[in-house]
């Protein structure tokens, strides 16, 4: 019954991934150059000197290693902000997934009303509230709004409805365990896949943020690597430019590679995970 | 034994109730802080003005809204993202589509491959993607500049009316992957044996697509649809970072989101902003619930 390989159809998906490399590769040759040869050579080819090390080097030490803090930003942001999030919408997933209590359905209108809510909406506001609490230029005006997550806990949801069988659960409860033991020992352990799956979307939605980093800090020395990076350009284009066109492109490329490296490492877990979370659509 | 098996299964489930409770309220009350709340103080911010010369804030009344309906601004970098929804994102979907379908179909080599490295774009931070498509643009050490020079062209995609494509673009290079992945969870979840009972009763590989397929793919597409129009009535990454680029071509005003956004932070105009902001808010919610409804009628 296996249908034959297609040639065809496999040439035709060829240039659809030759559209989504183009962009890294030119990228990866381009981490190789010094910024003379950025300018005097076409994208495709290699410079005159191989530099990706010196690249590398000058990225992680101009002024005094900022780059390096900005990393370590990201990461703190991420572990504190996707860790946060995962932990919440787990917790509230499985907690609508699993008991019938009253105001679930409203708690259900509520999320998928917020879900169409746009961030446009929050940012200016969230921005003005902090304000006023004295909490813009902190690490809590990032890692805060990154806490919720309506599609993780929807993601959650669905996962717990097929993955945890209720029976299991009662038959914990006539052994006498309570809710949170019960929670913490059983259900977790099935919800692994579904877990990971929001974590990943979320360390992504962390570590590529933007928007919420950029209108709530103002001191490079909290800033995360995408902030960072976006003032470097700028720095290159101006007036009374000081071009760093070779340090973007390198910091760019060291801040993509964990996150492709993540993605590959765990991609079986995930995978799965987003698939039983397509279940119910 | 059976009466006091009932009445325990009873007071089990009653005590079940209220522990519900325990897993979501963490979630709720964060909810609250983040999302209700600052909807409440746009809402409430919206209806004052900030005087610039005498200082302090007047209650306007609906007055920003009847300014905001009228400004040419606003109006303009709304139609602009409007236009960007209808051509950008049913290109994107149907691109995504047919990725998803050939990677599920079985005939294609070495599927798994294709699946993981067109979603990897989804990974990739937008300001890295921007920076990247900018320089790949432009004609000092980008491609353009590359096949210029190659083939005597004359590709200038930063300039006119080329901008909103290049950025239209750098958006479906971006999402096109993650959207196909999405699609493709929800093909994975067809029952092999309704395309075997197909099979047999001999349908080909287009009307299984069809009859099968595309109706199971129809949640998915609502909500990758949902996703889609927030993200455009949101366009902000792309064109803030490419406006240092094209400093001419890009206005403050380019979408409602940079408007907003330099209404507050370079203009100090928070009322006003608050009131753009919910304006395109609820124009979003609305065409959000709209097709939420259509799509879980049609899926009924």
């Amino acid at each position: 019954m296996k249908p034959r390989k297609s040639p065809l159809l496999t040439g035709v998906m060829a240039i659809f991934l030759i559209y989504t490399l183009v962009p890294l590769v030119w990228l990866l040759i381009s981490a190789t150059k010094t910024q003379d040869d950025l300018v005097s050579t076409a994208g495709w080819e290699l410079g005159d000197t191989f530099a990706l090390f010196s690249n590398v080097r000058e990225t992680l030490t101009y002024r005094d290693g900022i780059f390096l803090r900005w990393v370590g930003n990201t990461l703190l942001y991420v572990v504190l902000g996707a860790g946060g999030a995962t932990a919440l919408a787990t917790a509230a997933g499985y907690g609508l997934a699993k008991y019938r209590f009253r105001g679930r359905r409203a708690v259900f209108a509520l999320l998928l009303g917020s879900i169409a809510v746009p961030g446009t909406a929050l940012a200016v506001p969230t921005f003005l509230m902090f304000s006023s609490m004295g909490l813009t230029n902190t690490i809590w005006a990032i890692v805060v709004p990154s806490l919720v997550s309506p599609f993780g806990l929807y993601l959650i949801w669905i996962y717990a409805t097929e993955a945890v069988p209720q029976e299991l659960l009662e038959a914990a409860r006539i052994d006498g365990a309570g809710e949170i033991r019960i929670f913490t020992t059983v259900a977790l352990r099935l919800l692994a896949p579904g877990i990971v799956t929001v974590l990943l979307f979320g360390v992504v939605g962390v570590w590529n943020n933007y928007f919420l980093p950029l209108i709530m800090l103002s001191e490079p020395d909290l800033y995360p690597l995408t902030v960072g990076l976006s003032q470097w350009s700028k720095q290159a284009a101006g007036v009374g430019a000081d071009p760093i066109y070779n340090l973007v492109i390198t910091g760019s490329l060291l801040t993509i590679v964990p996150l492709i490296i993540v993605f590959f490492l765990l991609q079986r877990y995930w995978q799965s995970g987003l698939t039983a979370g397509g279940v119910k659509q | 034994m059976a009466q006091p098996l009932v009445h325990e299964r009873g007071r089990l489930l009653a005590r079940q109730e209220s522990k519900g409770w325990l897993f979501v309220a963490p979630f709720l009350a964060v909810f609250a802080l983040l999302f209700l709340a600052p909807i409440g103080y746009a809402l409430y911010l919206s209806l004052f003005r900030e005087q610039t010369f005498f200082g302090g804030n007047v209650f306007v009344g609906l007055g920003n809204y009847a300014d905001a309906l009228s400004d040419a601004k606003l109006l303009e970098a709304a139609a602009r993202v409007l236009v960007f929804f209808v051509i950008q994102v049913p290109l994107m979907l149907v691109l995504a589509l047919l990725a998803a379908l050939a990677i599920d179909s079985a005939r294609l080599h070495a599927a798994g491959m294709f699946r993981l490295v067109i979603f990897l774009p989804y990974a990739v931070p937008g300001v890295v993607a921007v920076l990247m498509w900018g320089y790949l643009y432009g004609d000092k050490f980008g491609l353009a500049g590359d096949l210029n020079n190659l083939l005597g062209t004359a590709l200038h995609p930063l300039s006119g009316s080329w901008m909103l494509p290049a950025i239209a673009n750098i958006v479906t290079w971006e999402f096109v992957g993650y959207n196909m992945l999405v699609f493709y969870s929800a093909l994975r979840t067809i029952p092999e044996e309704l395309y075997e009972a197909a099979a047999i009763d001999g349908a080909g590989p287009i009307r299984i697509a069809r009859a099968i397929k595309l109706p199971a793919l129809r949640g998915a597409l609502v909500i990758v649809t949902i996703f889609s129009i927030i993200g455009t009535f949101q366009l902000f990454n792309e064109p803030n970072i490419l406006r240092s680029l094209a400093p001419n071509e890009i206005t403050t005003f380019y979408t409602p989101n940079m408007y907003a956004y330099n209404l507050s932070f370079a203009g100090q105009e928070f009322s006003y902003s608050a009131t753009v902001a919910i304006i395109m808010g609820v124009l979003t919610a609305a065409i959000a619930y709209v097709l939420q409804l259509r799509g879980s009628r049609e899926a009924l």
